[in-house]
């Protein structure tokens, strides 16, 4: 009846899962109650569950990208902490077996479901505005995406209280995750959960392409698009080449998992290394969907807070496009010491250390803007700057891996966990944070705190150091990576530094909760009015804050690059003539009707309760074929609404 | 701005143009999708290369295939290709008999076309080379199952949209999605010229 589900399931007989699990199921059952409580069901329900504005939909991403950051970190803390005690005689506090689980989850959560998170709801909440448009390509199908990461986040967490996660590293390395190694339901959890949010994001990639490159206001050609609507373009291409690898290799993971499949066996004919290089062939680019769109928001916060149009627009433009293509030509870089010999090595080497020739130049692109600029330093200013002194550091320590014979000695060394990091939180992490204070305003119409905000990038950029640069010395003293204990007592003192650092980076994570909440607090004092309150340059800056639900009441008629700027410049917003009715999207629960099932789906899979998964099955088709016969999808705004909305927009401005 | 795009749409580059039409957005962003579903059948396409020669001991491909059987069962989705176009033909027309004649042609050929599938596969299981055989018996059957199983939701859709026109007649958004329809079964198609040319026609002799 339910397949391997038993009591035994449950881990009561380990204290800490079992803690965190108590803390978890007190805090999710204490925020239903409250909703409850305060009767905001149908609020909820109307405006932002089955919310099919872009705007809705970016801020939830970015709210359960944070919310997963705290999961994430609390894995970082007790790796970190772990490893500070368990030198020599000393064993720590956690076993091997639950050690293995957390630094699995830590990575997968990280990469998946906050950074992926992060910058897909930054582009989902910005590209329609700053391409001056009313809103994604497909609305219904963006909320699909959104409630199919939410359905992904939900089965990582579950396998917290029922079950337990992948030992396996993030990236379940086969013959380790093939059942014959791991037959518990850990890889299982891991591979559905993945699988589902990726379909999400790859639908997500489908939709902010179309968007990007048939919906743009007129007069908005390619090249005077933002800086960010490039790199997310690119980053967005690359999802949808890059994704559907990631799919087909689950697939077969999951072929042999299930069925006896033998694609990455020992026996039968398998071949394990074809696993590394199928993943690899995803996960080189998509450490480029993060980082590209990152370079984005830094882009637009230098080009703005210098008071100048971005330096090089056009080399600008072909370095992110270079980086596109380049990013599917070094995969192997990931296991030069697969033994491919020095001709495949040196050809992957040299392409890794081509691909860095237009991060340089976007380097120096955003250093000339900045050259005399008049430059403002506000919290996203300082996140650009942070960025751009430690991205570089991570940068060339990517290079020096990518020199084979180097690679020999370094690989699977905390050297390459240090390098990760680097470019992970330097580069994609400071440009989530740069891009939350950078457009919070616009999202909800008042400023974040600038005190609080500062004291949480100082506490991050010292935090990353003091935790991630003894650890590239650890690596060159011969520490591999995912130890649980180890014998050698003179590396603990590093270990130790790298711990303060963390507990540095959990004071920047108190902090910017402390930013929101004393930001919302005062939000009445905090207020901005004129929609515009950095002197931006682009047009999600030439709306209301937050916008409308339309965006645009009349669509913006463009006339060159910065197109806002060149608006404030010449005096006043020229915008096509007379307001029209216009056709908005109505509400829709498909999403969330399909996510739900599809988690069920997911967990009666990783349970083998095949009748549960059949009804799941069931409840999508349902859904799909309800939602096809569905004719009023559409809601016509009429133009007076749209007049005179404008107009009682006009006051405030005045009076500001 | 070159003079060249200019010219194309009187004065103003294409790309300045504004909001694409709905129809323009719906197509496109399938074409998106096909393209990452061509993508993924690639990722198993490599899978079945790296492991075509993995027999472990059992049958190969030159034992298992039967050329003759694979060429009816190729002449019956061209052929629902091409009827697959008369039906966009009569859609475009808003003609439903003749859409629901050729939807019919269409459904008929492609169930003949899984139909000799699973035929296949059937007969391969029984003779012991089934997909937990060997490696390439597993390379084998997920990538000619996958493109089976696409070809099976492609019926499904078709019923579907079959229905839509019954019940709806053609309203814009019917008339797109029969459009979506169309292009996923001719990418079916250019996926198994693929299967074709590499599982059937590069066995090994």
């Amino acid at each position: 009846m339910l397949g391997k589900l038993t009591w035994a399931a449950i881990p009561l007989n380990q204290p800490i899962p079992m803690a965190a699990s108590v803390l978890v199921i007190i805090a999710v059952a204490l925020a239903l109650a409250l909703v409850t409580w305060g009767r905001h069901w149908p609020y909820l329900w109307d405006e932002w569950i089955t919310s099919t504005d872009h705007k809705r939909i970016g801020v939830m991403y970015v709210l359960l990208a944070l919310v997963m950051l705290m999961r994430g970190f609390v894995d970082a803390l007790m790796m970190r902490s772990q490893q500070a005690l368990a030198a020599g005689d000393a064993q720590g506090y956690l076993p091997p077996e639950h050690y293995d689980q957390i630094f699995s989850a830590h990575g997968a959560i990280m990469i998946f479901f906050v950074a992926m998170t992060f910058v897909i709801g930054l582009m989902n909440f910005v590209l329609p505005l700053q391409l001056g448009v009313r809103d994604v390509a497909f609305p219904v199908l963006n909320s699909v995406s959104f409630w199919l990461t939410a359905s992904g986040v939900l089965l990582v967490n579950v396998s917290l209280v029922i079950g337990e996660f992948a030992k396996t590293g993030w990236l379940a390395y086969p013959p380790l995750s093939e059942i014959a190694y791991s037959p518990g339901v850990g890889v299982d959890y891991y591979l559905w959960a993945l699988q589902i949010s990726g379909v999400g994001t790859l639908l997500t990639g489908i939709n902010l392409v179309t968007t990007i490159l048939k919906l743009r206001a007129p007069g908005m050609g390619y090249m005077r698009m933002p800086i960010f609507c490039w790199t997310a373009l690119a980053s967005n291409l690359l999802i949808i080449a890059a994704f559907p690898i990631l799919t087909a290799t689950f697939a077969m993971l999951l072929l042999d998992r299930y069925l006896g499949f033998h694609f990455f066996t020992n026996d039968g004919g398998g071949n394990a290394m074809m696993y590394i290089n199928l993943i690899w062939a995803w996960g080189h680019p998509e450490v480029y969907i993060l980082i590209l769109p990152a370079f984005g928001v830094f882009s637009e916060v230098i080009a703005t807070f210098s008071g100048k149009p971005i330096f090089g627009y056009r080399s600008m433009v072909i370095a992110t496009m270079a980086i596109c293509v380049l990013s599917f030509m070094v995969w192997l870089h990931h296991f030069f010491t697969m033994g491919a010999g020095a001709d495949v090595n040196g050809f992957f080497g040299i392409m890794t250390m081509i691909i860095a020739v237009p991060t340089g130049v976007k380097i120096f692109n955003w250093l000339f803007t900045m050259f005399r600029g008049e430059i403002r330093f506000p919290t996203p200013m300082l996140w650009a700057l942070g960025f751009m002194a430690t991205f570089v550091i991570g940068g060339m320590t990517g290079v020096l891996l990518a020199i084979p014979p180097a690679d020999f000695v370094l690989h699977n060394s905390l050297f390459l966990v240090a390098h990760f990091h680097n470019v992970v939180i330097g580069g994609v992490l400071f440009g989530a944070f740069a891009g939350y204070n950078y457009w919070f305003p616009k999202a909800f119409g008042f400023t974040l705190d600038d005190r609080l905000g500062k004291a949480a990038f100082w506490c991050w950029l010292i935090g990353f150091y003091l935790a991630f640069m003894p650890l590239y010395a650890l690596g060159l003293m011969g520490m591999t990576r995912r130890m649980n204990h180890y014998a050698d007592a003179g590396w603990r003192p590093l270990l130790i530094v790298a711990l303060v650092g963390a507990l540095v980076i959990l004071a920047g994570i108190v902090l910017t909760v402390a930013q929101l909440v004393v930001s919302i607090r005062g939000r009445e004092s905090r207020r901005d009015l004129t929609g515009d309150p950095w002197n931006g340059r682009t047009l999600e800056w030439s709306t209301v804050s937050p916008p409308l639900a339309w965006n645009f009441a009349r669509l913006p008629k463009v006339e060159g690059a910065d197109a806002y700027w060149t608006m404030k410049r010449d005096g006043g917003a020229v915008e096509s003539a007379a307001y029209e009715d216009i056709s908005a999207p109505r509400n829709s629960p498909l999403g969330f009707v399909t996510a739900f099932f599809t988690a069920m789906m997911g967990f009666a899979l990783v349970w083998h309760i095949w009748w549960l998964a059949s009804v799941a099955i069931i409840g999508i088709v349902v859904a799909l074929l309800a939602f096809a016969w569905r004719v009023e999808s559409e809601t016509t705004i009429p133009a007076a609404l749209l007049a005179r909305a404008d107009q009682d927009r006009a006051a405030p401005v005045k009076r500001a | 701005m070159t003079e060249a795009t200019q010219d194309l749409a009187g004065g103003v580059s294409p790309s300045e143009l504004g909001p694409a039409s709905p129809r323009v957005v719906a197509g496109f962003g399938f074409w998106l999708f096909l393209l990452s579903d061509i993508v993924m059948f690639s990722a198993f396409f490599a899978a079945y290369t790296v492991l075509s020669g993995a027999t472990a001991g059992g049958a190969d491909g030159a034992q298992l295939f039967h050329r003759d059987r694979v060429l009816i069962e190729t002449g019956c989705l061209l052929t629902s290709s091409f009827t697959c176009g008369l039906l966009s033909l009569a859609f475009e027309r808003r003609d439903a008999v003749w859409t629901y004649l050729w939807g019919a042609a269409t459904f008929s050929l492609g169930v003949a076309f899984l139909s000799i599938e699973v035929i296949e596969f059937t007969g391969m299981i029984s003779q012991g080379a089934g997909p937990s055989r060997s490696a390439f018996l597993s390379a084998f059957f997920t990538l000619v199952g996958a493109h089976g199983a696409h070809v099976g939701l492609g019926l499904i859709w078709l019923v579907v949209m079959m229905a839509q026109v019954a019940t709806l007649g053609f309203p814009p958004m019917v008339m797109r999605r029969l459009l979506c329809c169309s292009l996923f079964w001719h990418a079916l198609d250019i996926v198994w010229i693929g299967v074709f040319t590499v599982v059937y026609l590069g066995v090994r002799r």
